[in-house]
């Protein structure tokens, strides 16, 4: 393709990440092994997010790396939205507290407690760390950088990938968070961040980044967009079942007075 | 302190908000598969278009899938609670489209030229069918409503 200096990232710059997903994987199935060994089941289905979230993942940075924008936000979807979703759903922090000793576990727990942990895993924080990064990444001429500085390559795929985790894991993750915010808080974040999403996908097809061509672009922006709306939606789904469960359970505490066969009530 | 709901007021806010929630879901679908994908009235990107149309449109789209998900799981705790009052929820649907087509035909449309239906065309029928329609939909939900607050 000619006019197009969205350069191929360098092959290596991948394998480092490459090799951390498959040690994450290697560290998750010996800790389940150890729950099991000492007779706490850990569900499988938690597993299964977990391998499936780092084949996404490595799916991703291996697309990423290719050639046209276009298969490089196919890239970008599996590493930056469907893997975290997966990963944050497998609870891999629930893991390592229970499978870790006593005193690693409660050190784990501390730092899970800290102040910058705390501020990390707050909605507004975690989401201009993920979107906020994609505006930074697409926007300059970072994306452009990247493509011909293996190093920076890796360190933006690990952090797309470590902030939608942090993300997801924030809005609907499972795993114990310093201050859960409020339902609401969550739902209005996360509407946000998919307006910013939305918006940056088509802001591609208004003003192309750097070294692109319109087409090139348009392609890359429609893929963003419509790729990501069924992880977004899968999102909002999990927000949605937290608030039915917790109906559920105050519905079951105080049953609200049923209305008689006339169907009034005495207030 | 105001005394918690009765079952009674609170399905019927839920019946209300579900409909609402539904109806400005459903708008944002229409938009998708109607303007976008069948007419291709609308782009995925309008050169015509502003950049604060670009934010209303990204803004809208996320909110209206929020609030069909939410919609849903209203819907699914009234069914739970069998409290569904069909007609509010259908009432509730309509004004939620009406509102939100007259808010995009008078404020979007003309008041802050963000947007049109469509482009390079006369706009005066396409903006007073997208109107009126607004005008009918929102009167006929609230008719509904009414009727079922009522019941």
């Amino acid at each position: 393709m000619t006019g197009h200096e969205h350069a191929h990232q360098p092959g290596w710059a991948g394998a480092p990440l490459l090799v951390a997903l498959a040690l994450a994987g290697l560290a998750y199935l010996l800790a389940v092994r150890r729950l099991h060994r000492t007779g706490r089941p850990w569900p499988v289905v938690r597993t299964a997010l977990w391998l499936l979230g780092l084949g996404a993942a490595a799916a991703g940075v291996l697309i990423g790396s290719g050639s046209s924008f276009a298969v490089h936000m196919v890239g970008h979807v599996l590493l930056g939205m469907l893997g975290p979703l997966l990963l944050a759903r497998a609870a891999p922090v629930t893991l390592a507290l229970r499978a870790l000793p006593a005193g690693r576990a409660k050190l784990l727990s501390r730092v899970l407690r800290s102040v910058p942990v705390a501020l990390l895993t707050t909605p507004v924080v975690a989401a201009l760390l993920s979107v906020g990064g994609l505006w930074l990444l697409y926007r300059t001429d970072l994306h452009a950088a990247a493509g011909h500085d293996p190093l920076l390559g890796l360190a933006v795929s690990t952090h797309v990938l470590l902030a939608g985790y942090l993300f997801t894991a924030t809005l609907v993750g499972p795993d114990p968070v310093a201050h859960r915010a409020d339902l609401g808080v969550r739902a209005a974040v996360l509407v946000l961040a998919v307006a910013a999403h939305n918006v940056l996908a088509k802001s591609f097809a208004a003003a192309p980044p750097a070294g692109l061509t319109e087409a090139e672009a348009l392609a890359g922006g429609q893929l963003m967009y419509y790729l990501g709306a069924p992880v977004e939606i899968a999102v909002f789904v999990l927000l949605g079942r937290e608030w039915a469960r917790g109906d559920r359970r105050r519905a079951r505490r105080s049953p609200v007075p049923q209305p008689g066969p006339a169907g009034e009530l005495s207030r | 302190m105001t005394p918690p709901p009765t079952a009674r007021t609170r399905a019927r806010r839920r019946n209300l908000l579900a409909g609402l929630l539904l109806g400005v879901g459903t708008v944002a679908f229409l938009d998708e598969v109607v303007f976008h994908q069948l007419l291709h009235w609308h782009k995925f990107y309008d050169r015509a278009g502003t950049d604060a149309g670009l934010v209303s449109d990204g803004l809208f789209h996320a909110f209206s899938w929020g609030a069909t998900v939410a919609a849903l799981f209203l819907l699914g705790s009234l069914r739970r609670d069998r409290t569904v009052d069909r007609p509010r929820v259908i009432g509730g649907v309509l004004i939620g489209a009406g509102a939100f087509q007259l808010y995009d035909g008078l404020v979007q449309h003309k008041l802050l030229g963000l947007h049109q239906i469509r482009y390079e065309v006369d706009l005066l029928p396409y903006d007073l069918t997208w109107n009126v329609l607004a005008v009918a939909l929102l009167v006929v939900g609230l008719v509904l409503v009414r009727r079922s607050g009522r019941a």
